[in-house]
Formats: structure tokens, C-alpha cells, sequence
């Protein structure tokens, strides 16, 4: 009974945080106080205030309006990225998993040979062919992440392929692409559920992580990881602009997180 | 892999917390400073082939010609002792200072010399880096201490770029300069290791003064952060350009020396890449540019804006009038567009070299700047030596933020670059008219004449709109409190050999 509770707790608290921050990033994509790129001689490194409430930093743009926009710019990478991720790896596992054999070996293996290198290595030389820009961050992290979401999906449909109701779809005359697609994955949907929630959790750190070190999103955009690099430089005149990038960092992952967690305790 | 993610970023975000309280050498070692510089070397250690203001200004302290310049822009003798140019100024005439040596401990002969200016020159079948060499008929010895140039048409500024890095005198027996450079400065070079350092030592047997500190090393620190970081852990005890802002993060024990970096930072925009192809577009641009804001938000207010290919120190060929050439005019940029078929305006990239903060300040100003006349321009970071590649050799850019400074003291140094014909025409501006004024300015003996050819030149470049010019950038040099000695070059040079400790 105890349990049962503190698992609800961390389902409940997750989907209110991350509620939260999804609530200021569609605020931030449409409204902010502020244009978050519009600068301002007078008001540079500018304290907290009634018109700032988080101070402005170095090109005198208001922090509050920048952090606003910023979740929504992580938020995007986040969304497009686990998008990708989780179609071509729905397309590769449920490929792998239903037919087995060859197809299996053959994409399985190539599977492995991406999930062996570090992932931010992967990412780095992606970029570094493709140019830095929020929509190439979206794809190389998408197929980086899309192996992980692969082998998720490839063992649910070992699982189901063999499943009395599968079987009788098949007697049915179904097709191939009919019971995989219409029959299995909406069975293997509440496995996914917890995965795509780590997966947000993951891409929100790794656009940040790239950002950061000036391969993700370019500036003036506005990026957490961007601002918290920018921030850096003037830790000690203005503390506030790192650390409330860094809180909206914090929170974003800590909502996913606990979502992630009680998603998978529920299941 | 989300272990590794969360282990990434907490590295990161405790390194920007953690590293200000990390302190490296303190008191340090007192026959050895660290100079911060940031970007490597990766053009090459020839002097002949370097193309880089950042790698030449190392390599200053390597190399001499047989003149160099000194702190004041003259030139003086070095390698050659004294030298006398013909009546019809074709013949300059150099003696050879009586035992200079290599740092390899061999005499300087005129050998060498010929050898060096030849290779300079690109008479040995390389690429030559000076274009005025292409004047040189022929380079003669003429004994063993007197070495004698003929060049085909007069030029007066020749004792200059004999002045510069790109005409140092080496061994004609170097087979690797590359790599192992060999010169005659006050500084030896000993090793280098790729993005992390170059380690020289004073060279004893230098002919004029010896440097007063025995080991300098230069250390590669491409983040300007970490640099400041490092200047305060007193891992760095010098370093050549921070932005105001940054000295305020020093604390008194540095000495911060304030100049200009004697370069002309502008937009430069590929004349080859529509719209920059139509003047009325680049005139847009340079109405919806305010330089005076660009320098008060990303410079704390420190800079002079300019307007054209020309910065102060050149003294008479500047024309500090042609600032104004495009006051900051919204209504009258969007009028242009409007004109030149864009009146909703157009995307653009500006690339900008990651490791130059000031650069990609500059440039966020810029995008903010051109929004209002509704141009969408974006920013791409690339690193330095693809910038050397894509922007400056291969010309494949639309638009970038850069400085361009000057080889030699000489207005070609600044206005040659855009001559159509010539090699680093990085913009590919190409106008006749001025073409002409080129040409004309090179056989012009009368000073006077010659003056008013390169400022017709300027103020076309100017009218023209040929880049958005902004600003001389102002230059803040932190020194440790130990060392005194500094002092500012109007070129791009780091002058090691006049530091020297402080008395305690």
C-alpha cells in the first residue's frame, strides 16, 4: 500500500513539473515579456527588477523571456528528436522483431555498432558533417537515439508474434504490415510510453550538452545550454543567469524523470 | 547512455563553477612565462607560407627580415645593416649586418638571403603570400656581405614588405621549415605540440639585445572563458586580446595595457553570392548596421568605428570622414531593398569563427540589427581552421565577421586585398574603376600622388559598400604583475623579448 503511493507520487509530481514547463514552453514559443533577442545598450547585466525579473544579461535581452524561449527550443529539439528517434525505431524494431532471421541479423548488428559508440561522440561527428543548427541537432540525436527505441521495440514483437492473437489475425488472411502495425505496436505502446519519457530526458541534456559547447543551437537563439555557456562568462558579476538557466535545466529533466520513473513502476 | 548524458552534464555544469577555484602555478617558475593564445598554428611554421595574423604575431618573434618594423611603425635595419635605393628606385641595395646567426649557430651568408627573398618571392616555384614581390626581377649577390634586389617597376613601399614576417631571412639548407623553423630572431623555436603549445627559448647569440626572459610558452586556449580562468589560476601569465568586460573579472595583480588591434573589423560580404552582388543591398546593410551600438553592447563602449578598408594608425591614409558614409538610417535601408527587389528582405549566413568571442558577439548584434529591415540573417559557428579553408581560401561564405589587419605598414597591406586580380581577394570585390586606381597607385612615385590614389581607393570602398565596415577593435592586454615591458605594435605582433620580471 505504501509503495503503491510513492509510486503515484512520483508519476503524479513528474506529470506536474513537466506539465509545468510544457505549459511555459508553449507560452514561450508564442508570448514572452520581452523579445527574447531584442538587446538593449541600457540595460546590460541589468539586475533583478520589476521589469526584469531575472535580470538581463551581457547584450542587455531580458533572461526571464530568453529562459521562457529556451525551454521551447529544448522542448522542439526534444519532441523532434524523440519523434524521429521513435519512428525509425519503431520501423527497425517491429522489421527485426516480427520476421526475425536474416532481417534480424543483418539490422540487429548495425544496430549494435551504433550503440557502441558514445552517443555525444556520434553526435559530434554528425554535426561536424552536417554543420551545427537546431534541426541537424534534431536529426543526429533522432537516429542516435533511434537504436535504443530499436531494440525496445524489437522485443516486444518477439514477445506478441507468437500470441494467440496474432495467430488468429494471420488465419484471418491480415498482412504483414496490418498486424504489425495495427495489431502489435498498440500492444507494445505502454512499454514505449516509459522509454519515450527517458528519451525526452536524454535529448533535453543533450541539446543542452551540445549547445553548450557551440554545436547545437546558434546564436541569438535562445537554448538553455547556450545561455548556460554564455552565462558562464559572467558568473561572478551576474550568479542569477546561470542559475536560473540552470534550474529550468534541472526542472525539465527532473519532470521527465520521475515521469519516466512512475510510468515504468505503473506498468 | 542516460548515465553518461547526466555524467556529461554535471561535468559541465560544475566545471563552470568548479574551475574558478582551481589554481595552477602560482608562484611559477621565474626564467619561463605562458602566453595565452587562442588558435593553434595549423597554417604552417614557414614564415613564407603563414597566413594568419594569429600565427604571424608568434612567429615575429622567430623570424626577422632584414629589416623589421619597430613599435612605432619605422623601419630598422635587422639581418641587413643598412641599405641605399638607386636614383630611379629599382635597385635596393642591402649590406648584411656582420655576425647574425641562425639559430641553428650557422653565419647568416648572402646566400641565405637570396634564398629567403627568392622562396619569398615565389621564384622557386611556390606560392608567393606578397603579391608586390611579383615586382622582383632578380636578387643578386653582389659580394659576400652585399645582396642587391632589382625590381621591374618602382615601388616605394619595398623596404616595408622586405620588413615583414613573410620576407624573413632562413637557411638556405632548411629542408623542413614547416616544421622545424629556423630564423635569426631574438627567440628560438623548440617544439610545438598541436592544439596544445609552441615552446621557444632566448636565442643567446642574437645579434641586437637579447631577450631578458629565457622560455616562453605559448599556450593554445581557443575558450576565452577558460583563458580568463586560467589567467587568474596564474597558469597564463599573459595574453594578447580580452574584451573590456573580461578585464573587470581580473583582479589587481594583473597589469591590463589598453591599444587597438590595429585591424578593421567588418562584415565582409562574398561579392560572387546574390543579393551581395548589387550595391543597393550592401547599402542596406551598412544603413541598418549601427556601429556605434554594435560597439557599446558587445564592447562595453570601447572601439572606433570606421568606415572603410583603413584603420588609425596608418596615420596619412586614413580618412576618419568616411565613418559616416552610412549613418544608421532604417528607413532609408529598407528603401533600398525595396529597390533592389527585396522588400521583404532575405535570409543570409554569417559565418564566424567559434574560438573569436568578439566575432560572434559582433554578429548577434548584426542579425538583431538586420531584422529590423527585415533581413533574416543566421549564424554559424565553424571552427578556425575550416574558417581558413571554406571563408578565406576557398571563398565559399556569404557573409562573415572578421578583422583584417596588415602584414606590412603599407596601404597595399589593407587596400591590395581588393584589387580583383589579387589572391586574397576573400570577397572577390571586383570593380574596375578601382582596379585602375590600383594599378595606378603602384607606379606612382610621388608620395603626395600616391597618398591621394589610396584615398580615392578608400572612398570607393567606402561608396561603393564593398563590406559593412565596423570598427577598429579596442585591445586589452592583461600582464601579470610580475612582468613589466609590454608594449603595442600598430601591427599585428606580440613582442616577447621586450618583457622582462619586475624587480622585487
Amino acid at each position: 500500500m505504501n509503495r503503491k503511493i510513492r509510486e503515484n507520487f512520483k508519476l503524479y509530481t513528474g506529470m506536474l513539473i513537466s506539465g509545468l514547463m510544457l505549459i511555459l514552453a508553449v507560452i514561450g514559443l508564442k508570448f514572452t515579456p520581452y523579445d527574447p533577442n531584442e538587446m538593449d545598450v541600457s540595460s546590460r547585466l541589468a539586475g533583478i527588477s520589476m521589469a526584469h525579473v531575472m535580470g538581463c544579461d551581457n547584450f542587455g535581452r531580458d533572461i526571464f523571456s530568453r529562459i521562457l524561449a529556451g525551454i521551447g527550443t529544448t522542448m522542439t529539439v526534444a519532441v523532434g528528436t524523440v519523434f524521429i528517434g521513435i519512428v525509425l525505431g519503431t520501423v527497425v524494431g517491429a522489421l527485426t522483431g516480427y520476421y526475425g532471421g536474416r532481417v534480424d541479423e543483418i539490422l540487429m548488428r548495425f544496430n549494435d555498432a551504433v550503440l557502441a559508440f558514445p552517443a555525444l561522440l556520434l553526435a559530434l561527428v554528425f554535426i561536424s558533417v552536417m554543420g551545427p543548427g537546431k534541426y541537424n541537432v534534431m536529426t543526429a540525436l533522432g537516429i542516435l537515439f533511434a537504436p535504443g527505441y530499436a531494440r525496445i521495440i524489437r522485443g516486444e514483437f518477439l514477445r506478441c508474434r507468437n500470441l494467440d492473437y496474432v495467430q488468429s489475425a494471420k488465419l484471418m488472411g491480415a498482412g504483414d504490415m496490418r498486424i504489425m502495425f495495427v495489431h502489435i505496436l498498440p500492444n507494445a505502446f505502454q512499454v514505449m510510453l516509459s522509454t519515450i519519457a527517458i528519451g525526452f530526458n536524454n535529448a533535453v541534456l543533450a541539446e543542452a550538452g551540445m549547445s553548450f559547447l557551440g554545436i547545437g543551437v546558434q546564436p541569438p537563439d535562445p537554448s538553455l545550454g547556450l545561455m548556460l555557456s554564455e552565462a558562464q562568462s559572467y558568473l561572478f558579476v551576474r550568479p542569477g543567469y546561470a542559475i536560473c538557466t540552470g534550474i529550468a535545466i534541472v526542472l525539465l529533466i527532473l519532470g521527465f524523470s520521475m515521469l519516466s520513473e512512475g510510468l515504468e513502476n505503473n506498468a | 547512455m542516460r548515465k553518461r548524458l547526466v555524467s556529461i552534464l554535471t561535468v559541465l555544469l560544475t566545471l563552470t563553477i568548479a574551475l574558478s577555484g582551481c589554481a595552477g602555478r602560482k608562484a611559477g617558475d621565474s626564467s619561463k612565462i605562458v602566453v595565452g593564445i587562442p588558435q593553434d598554428l595549423e597554417d604552417s611554421l614557414d614564415p613564407h607560407k603563414a597566413v594568419a595574423a594569429g600565427t604571424r604575431e608568434v612567429l615575429f618573434n622567430v623570424f626577422e627580415g632584414l629589416l623589421k618594423p619597430d613599435e612605432n611603425g619605422e623601419l630598422i635595419p635587422a639581418v641587413a645593416e643598412s641599405y641605399t635605393a638607386s636614383e630611379d628606385g629599382l635597385v635596393y641595395t642591402f649590406k648584411l649586418r656582420d655576425g647574425v646567426k641562425f639559430h641553428n649557430g650557422n653565419r647568416v651568408t648572402a646566400e641565405d638571403v637570396k634564398y629567403s627573398i627568392e622562396k619569398s618571392a615565389g621564384m622557386t616555384g611556390e606560392e608567393s603570400l606578397i603579391a608586390a614581390f611579383s615586382n622582383i626581377k632578380e636578387v643578386n649577390i653582389t659580394d659576400k656581405d652585399t645582396v642587391e634586389i632589382v625590381l621591374n617597376e618602382r615601388d616605394v613601399d619595398f623596404p616595408a614588405y622586405i620588413a615583414s614576417v613573410g620576407a624573413a631571412v632562413i637557411p638556405a639548407d632548411n629542408a623542413n621549415p614547416d616544421t622545424m623553423p629556423v630564423g635569426t630572431g631574438p627567440y628560438k623555436y623548440v617544439s610545438r605540440s598541436p592544439q596544445e603549445n609552441i615552446i621557444m627559448t632566448r636565442f643567446d647569440d642574437y645579434w641586437g639585445e637579447p631577450a631578458h626572459i629565457a622560455n616562453v610558452e605559448f599556450r593554445i586556449e581557443a575558450n576565452n572563458d577558460a583563458m580568463i580562468l586560467a589567467l587568474k589560476g596564474g597558469t597564463i601569465d599573459m595574453c594578447a586580446r580580452i574584451s573590456a568586460s573580461q578585464t573587470s573579472q581580473l583582479s589587481n595583480t594583473f597589469t591590463v595595457y589598453e591599444g587597438s588591434m590595429n585591424l578593421v573589423q567588418a562584415l565582409y560580404l562574398n561579392h560572387n553570392v546574390a543579393p551581395f552582388d548589387d550595391i543597393r543591398v550592401r547599402q542596406a546593410l551598412c544603413y541598418a548596421a549601427d556601429k556605434q551600438e554594435i560597439i557599446d553592447i558587445a564592447f562595453d563602449g570601447k572601439g572606433s568605428p570606421l568606415g572603410s578598408s583603413m584603420f588609425p594608425a596608418f596615420g596619412k591614409y586614413f580618412m576618419p570622414e568616411l565613418t559616416d558614409t552610412y549613418t544608421p538610417d532604417l528607413s532609408k535601408a529598407r528603401e533600398l531593398l525595396k529597390e533592389a527587389g527585396y522588400p521583404d528582405g532575405f535570409d543570409m549566413t554569417i559565418t564566424v569563427p567559434s574560438n573569436y568571442q568578439p566575432h560572434v558577439d559582433t554578429a548577434q548584434v548584426l542579425v538583431e540589427q538586420f531584422k529590423r529591415i527585415g533581413v533574416n540573417a543566421t549564424i554559424q559557428q565553424v571552427e578556425w581552421n575550416t574558417w581558413l579553408s571554406d571563408v578565406y581560401a576557398n571563398r565559399q561564405y556569404e557573409s562573415t565577421v572578421i578583422g583584417v589587419d596588415a602584414s606590412q605598414l603599407t596601404a597595399n597591406a589593407m587596400l591590395g586585398r581588393f584589387y580583383s586580380k589579387a589572391e586574397d581577394n576573400f570577397t572577390n570585390y571586383s570593380n574596375p574603376e578601382y582596379d585602375k586606381l590600383f594599378e595606378e597607385a603602384q607606379v606612382t612615385i610621388d608620395d603626395d600622388k600616391r597618398t591621394e590614389l589610396y584615398k580615392k581607393m578608400e572612398t570607393l570602398l567606402a561608396e561603393d559598400a564593398a563590406n559593412v565596415y565596423i570598427q577598429d577593435m579596442a585591445e586589452f592586454v592583461p600582464l601579470a604583475g610580475k612582468l613589466d615591458g609590454y608594449v603595442f605594435y600598430p601591427l599585428y605582433v606580440q613582442d616577447i623579448a621586450k618583457l622582462y620580471f619586475k624587480e622585487q
